[in-house]
């Protein structure tokens, strides 16, 4: 057997071994990277930017731990930017996994020096209204009552208690919505009923896997921009000037990607070689 | 190298581990982590709808209705009473249950097609005005730059490429070659990004690993 | 009855969601309001129909002894577990710092994060074992991947700063992005809208009846 026909029926193990080395090695390494930012991720920084104190945010989480390296980034540095310009951040979500995942981000948000000294009080300066089944039709039932939708917080307060939900009864009451997503239920049906049907300003966090497919809304308008996989976490931090985690697993990111190119190339030579 | 010392980190190593040993081969080990980790997802799911659906929601609402009654009895106003429609959510949530009983499972399409019917008149409308009729209102652009002839171009002969009614032969075959050019493009673009997103999540693991468990990684 | 209550509700439920659209008041709102409503109680029955199964199975396992009872037992305990320490924590469950959220975040999401990880493995594989640029379209698609897999890490731009703003690797992949990939993804979401579109009208109007099973 030649060389690029054993190349070829090499053990699959054997691949898998130099990708772990490939993605884990960077991380001992402490190099920071230049993120080139892009317009569709300063779509939705420049309008948080413009959102005068006291505007009221909508972030509906829907992931899981499964897309947590992507997503997870971009809600904390999406947080630190509106506690930091003293919007109100109303949190829920479509997944059951959502409200869970936004509690773990305002963990380390409310605790960071800066933020900590607002003295930020849940109930006034944001809420988590948790999650209800019902996926899209939940948009849509928010469209028209927000307190039917949700009549209660994520620990059982009525939303009448809560000063922070005072005063809003639909999507005409806040003032951008911000969709972490994954999948299903996720920015698609955020577009369809939020943006379109109620005219609700909306941007979007996807995972790498689905942010391709959200250009076409970006492009319309539908869309005011749309956060990227990590690479788009990255961006927003760099935006925000607070590199965090999403900035750190770039240069990881970077050999990785060569990895599999050069995989890719290896295994055409080794194809086109053996005819 | 400064390990957690907290027992549930360590527990999350391990089980990470075991989820990875199915990359050297199916085995025991693996399969434990698996049956777990379908048995806690129930468990998460069971607990979230528990808390979040059934006591406010349904419980809840059917509560204020029965107070409503004893409180104002007949004299209540309409809203009043659409707390009392819970109750057919409820009972019509429940038929969806009996479908788990062969004899009885029957009656569970009564639930299943106000589901669908739901789904498809929603459908019906979304998918028409925002991923049909936006899309095609904003690709009718003017041809003069070279961005907007490479989208007009692009969606024209990708939808072109999709129709299968007429054979792909003459100028409608090369317009469906087009086609297939922009969505070999689009296609790239989502493997590339698919790599991206999987490589993604594996960065985090590993930081777990070495940086959050095993304390390697300052 | 057992076939034709379930198309008259389809129908119903199906052609008011339809008319509300145009004409969003009473009564049509409120049946719109009143059918969301039920929508997300009968949501929750169903995915309780998947955990009653997926017990109904395991027990089953287990009771006969069938192959691999044993990670039934592991599956049935797992559940118990966060299902009786969610009951005990009572509406406060997600609270940061309440036992639940300490298995959620030591078992649960250690479990779930590493599932969907080692796909990582599986495509960096298929990549070297499959993908192969046997004709000018896959060539093409390639090198879509390769520009905009380059473009969006800082490698690509390391390599390329040397270059004018427009032809660097980042701008590059920007512009497939924004332009070729937004045009291909476009015509593929209408076409998908329009099958919707024509599927939806074939289940409101009871052509469409699989999901009515048999008999």
């Amino acid at each position: 057997m030649g060389f690029f026909e054993r190349l070829l029926k090499i053990d699959r193990r054997i691949i898998f071994t130099l990708i772990g080395i490939a993605i884990a090695l960077p991380l001992f390494f402490n190099v920071s990277m230049f993120v080139e930012t892009t317009p569709v991720v300063k779509g939705v920084y420049e309008v948080v930017e413009s959102l005068p104190e006291g505007s009221k945010v909508l972030v509906s989480f829907d992931y899981d731990p499964g897309s947590m390296p992507e997503l997870q980034p971009m809600a904390e540095s999406f947080f630190r930017h509106c506690f930091s310009r003293n919007l109100k951040v109303i949190i829920m979500g479509l997944w059951p996994q959502g409200p869970l995942q936004a509690n773990w981000a305002l963990d380390v948000i409310l605790n960071e020096p800066d933020i900590k000294a607002k003295n930020l009080r849940y109930g006034v300066n944001y809420v988590n209204l948790g999650y209800t089944a019902g996926n899209e039709v939940v948009i849509l039932r928010m469209g028209s009552n927000i307190h039917a939708a949700f009549p209660a917080d994520y620990y059982g307060t009525p939303l009448d208690d809560l000063p922070i939900m005072k005063g809003i009864r639909n999507f005409n009451n806040i003032d951008f919505v911000y969709n972490l997503s994954a999948g299903y239920p996720g920015t698609m049906e955020w577009v369809q009923f939020a943006a379109d049907r109620f005219h609700a300003v909306l941007g979007a966090g996807n995972t790498a896997v689905q942010a391709p497919l959200m250009y076409p809304y970006a492009n319309t308008g539908q869309l005011v921009g749309i956060l990227g996989g990590m690479k788009g976490a990255a961006e927003y931090e760099v935006l925000a000037d607070r590199p965090a985690r999403g900035v750190r697993y770039m240069f990881s990111q970077g050999i990785a990607h060569a990895v599999v190119i050069f995989f890719v190339i290896l295994g055409n030579v080794a194809y086109f070689a053996t005819g | 190298m400064h390990p957690s010392p907290d027992i549930g980190i360590w527990i999350g190593g391990l089980l990470t581990l075991g989820i990875f040993s199915f990359l050297y081969g199916d085995n025991p080990y693996y399969k434990f982590c698996e049956a777990l980790f379908v048995g806690v997802s129930a468990g998460h799911w069971f607990i979230t709808l528990f808390w979040t659906v059934f006591i406010p929601k349904l419980l809840g609402n059917i509560g204020i209705a029965i107070h409503t009654f004893r409180t104002e009895g007949f004299a209540a106003g309409m809203s009043d009473y659409m707390h009392w429609s819970y109750i057919f959510g409820g009972i019509l949530g429940f038929l969806m249950i009996l479908r788990l009983f062969p004899k009885i499972g029957w009656i569970s399409r009564w639930s299943l097609a106000f589901v669908v019917g739901t789904t498809a008149g929603y459908y019906f409308i979304n998918y028409l005005v925002s991923n049909g009729l936006m899309q095609i209102q904003k690709t009718i652009l003017p041809l003069t730059s070279v961005g907007n002839i490479i989208l007009v171009v692009g969606t024209f002969c990708g939808l072109i490429y999709f129709f299968f009614s007429k054979e792909h032969k003459g100028a409608f075959g090369g317009l469906a070659r087009v086609g297939i050019w922009f969505l070999m493009i689009t296609f790239g673009a989502s493997f590339g990004y698919t790599v991206m997103s999987r490589m993604s999540l594996l960065i985090g693991r590993m930081d777990y690993i070495f940086g959050i468990w095993l304390g390697m990684i300052r | 009855m057992r076939r034709e209550v379930p198309l008259l509700i389809t129908a119903i439920v199906g052609l008011t969601l339809i008319v509300v659209y145009f004409v969003p008041h009473p009564p049509f709102s409120d049946l719109r309001d009143l059918f969301s409503d039920w929508f997300g109680v009968i949501a929750a029955f169903a995915i309780y129909l998947g955990i009653l199964s997926l017990l109904k199975i395991n027990v089953d396992k287990v009771y006969r002894k069938k192959s691999g009872w044993g990670f039934s037992i592991v599956t049935i305990m797992g559940f118990l577990l966060f299902v009786s320490v969610g009951l005990y924590e009572g509406s406060d469950f997600g609270e940061y710092g309440t036992s639940y959220y300490y298995l959620y975040d030591r078992i649960y999401y250690p479990l779930m994060a590493t599932m969907f990880a080692i796909l990582a493995f599986f495509i960096g594989s298929a990549s070297y074992r499959a993908f192969r640029a046997r004709n000018l379209e896959a060539t093409v698609l390639l090198l879509a991947a390769f520009f905009v897999m380059l473009g969006r890490v800082p490698i690509g731009y390391y390599l390329t700063s040397w270059l004018p703003e427009g032809f660097r690797m980042g701008s590059l992949a920007d512009w497939i992005m924004d332009y070729p990939q937004t045009a291909g993804q476009r015509a593929v979401m209408i076409g998908i809208a329009l099958g919707i579109v024509s599927t939806s009208l074939r289940v409101i109007l009871g052509i469409e009846r699989t999901f009515l099973g048999g008999e």
